[in-house]
């Protein structure tokens, strides 16, 4: 006789599970029980949420689906803004959650929620476990569901009673077999050809590449398609990384706060090919102005992403990867030199913001200093707010990841998934970005860092504002700052040591070059607290 | 413009509710829907009915064709199936009225289940326009009860959408 607690851990470690992120409670004790005896190491992180974001972080860096664990009600409510913040950017993540016992069920019990209703709108699937003996199938398909088409967030919900319950034997199955879920990777040929057809006409062509690529792993296959047909590329947020900032095939991130020369090279396509990217209002603001004049082939392996913001002439449903490869071979052409060098002269006037300063330090100009020291294949975390898109715009990825809640924007992302990242892969430098703001939203997990002794960077840029949301109120609210003033804030170096965690502050660039130089240096986690011009625009 | 929709899903409690949750979280305008277990018991249809243009009802099927309990989705090709709905209709009527109301009730292939001093109980199967026919005709009377079950639809001939997803 083997009982659900011990049937779920077992699930885990078939499912070569390492890591758990969670945080107990009564109603998942059973499970606990089981994990201690496993070889699982815990995470133990300080709010629920951050058990989500960290293992989001872990996931998006091994490309394994990570693995977080909350207690009924509250802990399980918990973890819904990392649920849907990895639903928006399509992280393979499991939540296991505990869940009164079924006889108590619907009855508004002391930390009962419906959790799997309440997480329908933003998980891939989920599961109210009402039988121990469906847990190995339940387990089977869940990492299924959530490693395979497009990642996402996969819930399962197993009462205390089911966690306790006592079945004959225990026997995981080979295969996940789900009618209705059969996701399609190879690209349809015939739609391949259409597109190589309309690449061989195109004057103005342009590969705009989205999160899909990162996570296909496809970065080998896009940099060659673009090298192999001198079609130039730019991103979007999720996007990031996949080719390096001074890779001459790249051209900058588009968008709301993208490079200008990377949107004017949007508009001005006479043929886009969209990999993996969900044509976002943040990266497209006007989707039908651009498909009135050009040609949009749209690749992606969901299909209800293809056509849902944008009008596509030729869709693909497919694995990026095998879609590019496919691509490739069908097609000779090369980019007509005039586009190739209006598009390069376009880069090149563009002319970075920012510079070094003495009396605060410049963040955009300290980002690009800080990815010319950090190693080419750093991870590197940035939050949501100002300090992301100063990220974004400025951090050259290398060989590297940048990590950031592209979809959800969610606040105090950064720090969290810096430290799953940082536990999924130990041997590579981890680096995260906060405002004071975002950071505020999660620095109760300085203690996780401590407790894991991850060696994860921190830097903090302090304008004590919530700087993004002071400038829309002064552009588009007549400059009424309500709410934005960030008063109250703690000394972060001395909370930094409070937590055993060095610290120290630096309040010009030349301070920051240095500072940032010995804390990459040192060994374990490190808070540099950067003290930045309240009035530093965004852009 | 209304598109009917038949669509496949594993008999399992929480689909209904996934798939209801689907349209009002992305602003889809379901006009009905009609749910029942088909020959295979662990399968279940449902038909539904969208008001919307071209765009809407692709976007409908595709964002169905992602909840994992959806087996098959499939538009129904306008004056390819046959729909039919199910109503039951109390209204209020007084006993030398009977005649009447069992007149409209003839016309209209309906009939009476019950009856009670103080009202006739009808029943009618059929096209949504016949239905409206006969809800306009009793309206006078005075109607105090419409019960009507969401359009059910099959396709015409030999095609069905249940064949090629038999279990292997």
């Amino acid at each position: 006789m083997i009982s659900g607690a011990e049937i779920m851990v077992k699930c885990l470690e078939i499912e070569g599970v390492k890591t758990v992120f969670g945080y107990p409670g009564a109603a998942i004790c059973p499970f606990y029980d089981f994990l201690c005896r496993s070889k699982i190491e815990h995470v133990l992180v300080r709010e629920e949420q951050n058990a989500a974001h960290e293992a989001s972080g872990y996931a998006r860096a091994a490309g394994v689906p990570g693995v977080c664990v909350a207690t009924s009600g509250p802990g399980a409510t918990n973890l819904i803004t990392g649920i849907a913040t990895a639903y928006m950017d399509s992280v393979p993540l499991i939540a296991i959650t505990g869940q009164v016992n079924q006889w108590l069920l619907g009855r508004d019990v002391f930390q009962e929620a419906d959790i799997t209703g309440a997480c329908e709108s933003f998980t891939k699937h989920s599961y109210l476990v009402k039988n121990a003996a469906d847990l190995p199938r339940i387990f089977k398909e869940a990492f299924h569901i959530a490693s395979t088409g497009r990642p996402g967030p996969v819930l399962i919900d197993v009462p205390t009673d089911v966690q306790k319950q006592m079945v004959a034997s225990f026997s995981y199955p080979q295969k996940a077999q789900i009618p209705g879920y059969k996701p399609r990777t190879q690209g349809h040929a015939i739609q391949i050809r259409k597109a190589a057809e309309a690449i061989s006409k195109a004057k103005r062509p342009l590969l705009c590449c989205g999160g899909g690529v990162v996570l296909a792993g496809a970065r080998t296959e896009m940099i060659e398609f673009a090298e192999k047909t001198g079609i130039p590329i730019v991103s979007t947020m999720m996007g990031l990384g996949v080719v390096p900032m001074d890779s001459p095939v790249y051209l900058g991130m588009i968008g709301m706060h993208g490079h200008e020369n990377a949107n004017r090279a949007m508009h001005d396509a006479d043929l886009i090919l969209l990999c993996g990217a969900r044509v976002g209002d943040r990266a497209v603001s006007d989707p039908q102005q651009v498909s009135d004049t050009t040609k949009i082939v749209h690749i992606d392996i969901d299909p209800a992403e293809i056509g849902k913001n944008m009008d596509v002439d030729i869709p693909i449903v497919g694995d990026i990867r095998l879609v590019l490869r496919a691509l490739a071979a069908e097609t000779d052409y090369t980019a007509p030199a005039e586009w190739i060098e209006h598009v390069k002269a376009e880069k090149a006037a563009f002319v970075p913001k920012g510079s070094p300063r003495d009396d605060y330090v410049e963040p955009r100009s300290f980002m690009r200093v800080l990815s010319r020291m950090m190693a080419k294949n750093a991870i590197f975390c940035a939050d949501v707010g100002q300090n992301q898109i100063w990220a974004a715009k400025n951090f050259n990825v290398k060989e590297g990841r940048f990590l950031t809640s592209g979809g959800l924007g969610t606040m105090g992302y950064a720090l969290p998934a810096a430290i799953g990242a940082k536990l999924a892969k130990p041997h590579r430098q981890v680096v995260c970005v906060c405002g004071d703001g975002s950071f505020q939203m999660s620095m109760c997990e300085l203690a996780t860092l401590k407790q894991t002794g991850a060696d994860v960077k921190i830097i903090l840029m302090v304008n004590e504002r919530l700087g993004m949301v002071w400038e829309l109120q002064t552009k588009l609210y007549d400059g009424r700052h309500t709410a934005t003033t960030l008063t109250g804030s703690p000394d972060f170096v001395k909370l930094a040591e409070a937590y055993g965690i060095p610290a120290t502050e630096v309040s010009s660039n030349a301070q920051a070059e240095l500072a940032a130089k010995r804390m990459l240096e040192s060994d374990g986690p490190f808070l540099l607290v950067c003290r930045v011009d309240p009035d530093e625009p965004t852009l | 413009m209304k598109h009917t929709l038949s669509v496949l899903v594993e008999n399992q409690p929480g689909v209904l509710s996934k798939v209801a949750g689907l349209f009002s979280r992305r602003g889809f305008n379901i006009d009905s829907l009609a749910v029942g277990v088909t020959q295979d018991a662990d399968i279940s249809r449902m038909t539904i009915v969208v008001d919307g243009d071209e765009h809407i009802v692709e976007q409908v099927e595709k964002q169905l064709n992602k909840l994992i309990p959806v087996i098959k989705v499939k538009v129904l090709e306008p004056g390819m199936f046959l729909s039919s709905e199910h109503a039951l209709i109390k209204v209020t009527c007084r006993a030398k009225q009977h005649a009447e109301i069992m007149n409209i009730a003839e016309l209209l292939h309906a009939s009476i289940v019950d009856v009670s001093p103080a009202s006739l109980t009808l029943e009618i199967t059929g096209s949504e326009d016949r239905l409206n026919t006969l809800i306009g005709l009793l309206k006078p009377y005075g109607i105090k009860e419409v019960v009507r079950s969401g359009a059910l639809a099959i396709e015409k001939g030999a095609s069905t959408a249940l064949k090629q997803n038999a279990k292997a």
